[in-house]
C-alpha cells in the first residue's frame, strides 16, 4: 500500500490527493531538491543516496544526462557538456559574451533574443537546459513521495531581475511544472532557521559559495520578511580558496607556474581537500607527486591556512558593509548571522563574519541544503498543508523601474528596494495637441537620461480622443508580482483605451552589473542633474515654441500688425538658436524673454476669446 | 482492541514530534472516502479526546477513537522503505480488497 506521512491535527488528506509539494535550490554549481515529511523539511537524495546533484547537463546522440554522470563528459565533449548554465539563464548574447571568454559553447544566430547553444541534439536554450535538470529532481522527488507534485518553489538569487525570473519560470514550465512561487534564496535561508516566527529583527544572511558570493539584509515585521539590501562578489567564493592553497604549495614544492593543466588540476584537487580537512583538523599533510616522479610533502596548518585564505575572507566583508549602508543599519542592527554556502564550513569564515557582525553565525544546518530546505517549507504552506501559517514573504525590486518622458528623461515610477509585490500609478499627459497615441518606453536603472539605463520593453497607447495638449490624462500603472515580475498598463482615463505589456526576457544584468549601474548613478549624480534641468528647460522651450507657433497661424495676422509680428517671431527664432544651447540659463532667459516680448500678444487673445465667448449672449447669460 | 506500534515507526515518530515542538502523540484512525469506501488518517495529536483509547508502545502515544479502532483492531503501523520513498504503513489484518495503491480499502 502507498506509504504515509503524518499531518497536521485535521489535515489529513483524501486519498491519492496529497498536497504534494517540494523546493528547489537551482544552483549554478549544485541544485537540490527538499520536501516536508510529516512536519520536516529534509532533502531528497536519489538512488545512490547523494543529494547533490550537479547543475551539469550533458547532450549526447542517444539522450540527455544531467548530474555526476554529464560532469564526467565536461572534460571529453565540453562543447555538449552545459555546465553554469545559471550564469546564462535569462541574459542576451552580450551579457553572456562579456562574462568572458569561460564559455566553450557555441552560439547559434547572434541576434536572438534567446541564445541557443549547439550541441548534438539541436539547439538549447539556457532555459531547456535549466528544465533538464528541474525534470531530474521531480522524478526524483515523485519517485520519493510517491505522487505527483501539486507545485514548486523554486529559489533565486535576490538580484535576479525580472527577465532572469521569467526565464526561471519558463524552465519550470517547459519541464511541466507549476511554480507556486519564486523565492528569494537568502529568504529562503531565513524561512529554513525559522526566522520567521522570531521576534521582529534584522538578519544578515551571508552565502559564500563556490564561485559566488552575496550578502542580503533581511528584516522581520510583524513575521513579514522583507529584503532591504543585496550585495556581494560574482567572482569570489571557496574555488579562490583552492587556489590560495594551490599557489602555497606550488610556492613550497617549486611547481613553475606554466605546469602543464593536467598538474594544476590536480592540485586545485588537493588544495580543496586540504581546505575540507582543515575545517576538522588542525593540520593537514599533503603529498603531491611531481613531474620528474618525485614526491613532495608538506605540512599545511591551520594557522598558515588562515593567513592564506585571510585576505580573501576579507574582502567579503566590504560588500557586507556597502549592504548595510544601503539598508541605512549598522552592524549592532543585525540579530542573527546565517552561513548559507559550502564555503562556510570553513572555520575562519565563521570566526571573521561572526567578529564582523558581532553575533555567533547559525551554522546548524547544512549550509549546502539550507535553502532548499526554506524554500521546501515555504512550498507546503503554499499547498496548504499548514493552513495556519500567515507567512508572507516579501522581496525587493533590485533597480528602479520607470518610464521615458519627453526629452529623454527617466521618471521613476517604483523606486529601487521597493518591497514587491507592488502597484504604482502616475499619470501623464500629451505634449502636443491632437496628439492620439503616446509610446511607453519602459526603463529600469537609476541614471537620469534614458540613454544611461537599461530599456525592458516598449509599447503604444493608441486611441487616445484628440485633445489639446495638456488634457489628457494617461494613467500608467507598474504591478511587480511576488515572483519579481513586472507588468505595465497605461489607460486614458476619459475614454478608458488601454495597452499593456508584461516583460518577458530579453537580457539580464550581473549582480556586479547592477552595482556599476548603482555606483554610476551616485557618481554621476551631479551631471545628471544639470543633464535633468537642461533637458526639461529644452522640453518647455520647445512646448513654448509649439504654442506661440499654433497662435500665430491661428491668428496672428489679425490681432498684429506686420512690425509686432517680427518682433515677436525674431523672439521666436532667438529662443529657437538657444534651445540646443548646453546651458540651462541660457534657455531660461530666452524663454522668460519671448513670453516678456509676447506679453502683448497673450492679452490680445484673451481679450479677443472672450469678446468671441460673449458676442451675441447679454451680460445676465454669465451669471 | 489493540493496536501496535513498530520499533522503526516508533522512531520516526518521537523523531518527528520532536522536530515539531508540540504533541501528545499520533492519531490514528479511518474516514469514508476514497475509491475503496475507508480512508486511513495519520496525524499528530494535540490533545487526546474523552473517548479515545490510548495505546503506548515504545515511548509513543498512539491515540484511536472508538469507531476507528473497530475497522483498526489488530492493526501494526510500521515504517518502510520502497525504492527513494518512505513513510509510514498501516498493516491491517480486517482488510478485505482495497484500491490499486492501497490508500483506501474496504473491510
Amino acid at each position: 500500500m502507498a506509504l504515509l506521512q503524518l499531518s497536521e491535527p485535521g489535515q489529513s488528506a483524501a486519498p491519492h490527493q496529497h498536497r504534494l509539494a517540494v523546493g528547489i535550490d537551482l544552483g549554478t554549481t549544485n541544485s537540490l531538491v527538499a520536501t516536508v515529511r510529516s512536519g520536516k523539511a529534509v532533502t531528497l537524495a536519489d538512488s545512490e543516496g547523494e543529494h547533490l546533484l550537479p547543475s551539469v547537463v550533458h547532450y549526447a546522440e542517444d539522450g540527455v544526462v544531467v548530474g555526476r554522470k554529464a560532469w564526467a563528459h565536461s572534460a571529453s565533449d565540453p562543447m555538449n557538456t552545459i555546465i553554469s548554465v545559471k550564469r546564462l539563464i535569462g541574459r542576451g548574447l552580450s551579457d553572456i559574451k562579456s562574462l568572458g571568454s569561460s564559455l566553450p559553447y557555441n552560439f547559434q544566430d547572434a541576434e536572438a533574443v534567446v541564445p541557443r547553444i549547439k550541441t548534438v541534439r539541436g539547439a538549447v536554450s539556457p532555459i531547456e537546459v535549466s528544465s533538464e535538470i528541474l525534470k531530474v529532481l521531480v522524478k526524483r522527488a515523485e519517485e520519493s513521495l510517491g505522487g505527483e507534485l501539486e507545485g514548486i518553489v523554486i529559489t533565486v538569487p535576490a538580484y535576479f531581475d525580472d527577465a532572469q525570473r521569467q526565464a526561471t519560470k519558463d524552465a519550470a514550465t517547459i519541464a511541466g511544472l507549476k511554480v507556486l512561487r519564486l523565492l528569494n534564496e537568502p529568504t529562503a535561508a531565513a524561512v529554513a532557521y525559522g526566522l520567521d516566527s522570531k521576534a521582529d529583527g534584522v538578519h544578515a544572511i551571508y552565502d559564500l559559495g563556490g564561485g559566488t558570493f552575496d550578502i542580503s539584509i533581511l528584516r522581520l515585521n510583524r513575521g513579514v520578511f522583507e529584503v532591504l539590501s543585496t550585495g556581494g562578489d560574482s567572482a569570489l567564493g571557496g574555488d579562490d580558496l583552492d587556489h590560495a592553497v594551490a599557489e602555497w604549495i606550488m610556492q613550497q614544492a617549486g611547481i613553475s607556474r606554466d605546469a602543464d593543466h593536467s598538474m594544476l588540476r590536480r592540485l586545485l584537487q588537493i588544495a580543496c581537500a586540504a581546505k575540507e580537512a582543515l575545517s576538522e583538523t588542525d593540520h593537514v599533510q599533503i603529498d603531491v607527486s611531481l613531474a620528474d616522479g618525485t614526491t613532495w610533502q608538506g605540512d599545511l596548518s591551520r594557522d598558515q591556512f588562515n593567513t592564506l585564505v585571510d585576505p580573501l575572507i576579507r574582502k567579503t566583508l566590504a560588500p557586507c558593509r556597502r549592504a548595510l549602508r544601503d539598508a541605512g543599519l549598522s552592524t549592532e542592527d543585525i540579530e542573527d548571522v546565517v552561513m548559507v554556502g559550502g564555503s562556510t564550513r570553513v572555520p575562519r569564515v565563521r570566526e571573521l563574519v561572526g567578529e564582523f557582525f558581532k553575533a555567533d553565525p547559525l551554522v546548524t544546518i547544512d549550509p549546502d541544503r539550507v535553502v532548499a530546505i526554506g524554500a521546501a517549507i515555504q512550498a507546503d504552506i503554499l499547498v496548504g498543508n499548514k493552513p495556519d501559517s500567515e507567512m508572507l514573504l516579501l522581496d525587493v525590486n533590485p533597480l528602479s523601474l520607470g518610464i521615458e518622458t519627453m526629452g529623454g528623461l527617466v521618471e521613476k515610477i517604483i523606486p529601487r528596494n521597493t518591497t514587491i509585490p507592488v502597484a504604482r500609478a502616475q499619470e501623464f499627459t500629451t505634449f502636443k495637441d491632437g496628439q492620439t497615441a503616446m509610446a511607453v518606453h519602459v526603463l529600469q536603472g537609476e541614471r537620469e537620461l534614458v540613454t544611461d539605463n537599461r530599456s525592458l520593453a516598449r509599447f503604444e497607447l493608441r486611441g487616445i480622443p484628440p485633445m489639446v495638449a495638456g488634457a489628457a490624462r494617461i494613467r500608467v500603472t507598474f504591478s511587480v508580482d511576488a515572483d519579481g515580475l513586472l507588468s505595465v498598463e497605461a489607460e486614458e482615463q476619459s475614454s478608458g483605451v488601454k495597452a499593456s505589456v508584461e516583460v518577458k526576457p530579453s537580457y539580464g544584468l550581473t549582480d556586479g552589473e547592477i552595482e556599476s549601474m548603482l555606483k554610476e548613478s551616485i557618481d554621476h549624480a551631479q551631471d545628471d542633474m544639470e543633464a535633468r534641468k537642461l533637458r526639461e528647460q529644452q522640453v518647455e522651450a520647445e512646448r513654448v515654441i509649439e504654442a506661440l507657433k499654433a497662435a500665430l497661424a491661428d491668428d496672428g495676422s489679425e490681432l498684429l500688425n506686420t512690425e509686432e509680428r517680427d518682433r515677436v517671431e525674431s523672439a521666436l527664432s532667438n529662443l529657437a538658436a538657444t534651445i540646443n544651447s548646453d546651458s540651462h540659463a541660457k534657455i531660461k532667459a530666452a524663454v522668460e524673454s519671448l513670453e516678456k516680448s509676447c506679453e502683448f500678444y497673450v492679452e490680445r487673445r484673451m481679450n479677443a476669446s472672450v469678446r468671441r465667448a460673449m458676442s451675441g449672449h447679454s451680460v445676465d447669460d454669465f451669471e | 482492541m489493540t493496536i501496535t506500534i513498530t520499533e522503526a515507526a516508533a522512531k520516526h515518530v518521537r523523531n518527528y514530534l520532536d522536530n515539531r515542538g508540540s504533541g501528545v502523540g499520533i492519531r490514528l484512525g479511518v474516514r469514508t472516502s476514497g475509491c475503496s469506501g475507508m480512508a486511513y488518517v495519520l496525524e499528530f495529536a494535540d490533545a487526546s479526546e474523552a473517548d479515545d483509547q490510548i495505546f503506548e508502545q515504545h515511548g509513543v502515544k498512539v491515540l484511536v477513537d472508538p469507531k476507528s479502532l473497530l475497522y483498526l483492531d489488530g492493526t501494526e503501523l510500521d515504517y518502510t522503505r520502497e525504492g527513494l520513498n518512505e513513510g509510514f504503513k498501516f498493516n491491517n489484518p480486517n482488510v478485505k480488497d482495497a484500491c490499486g495503491c492501497g490508500e483506501s480499502f474496504n473491510v
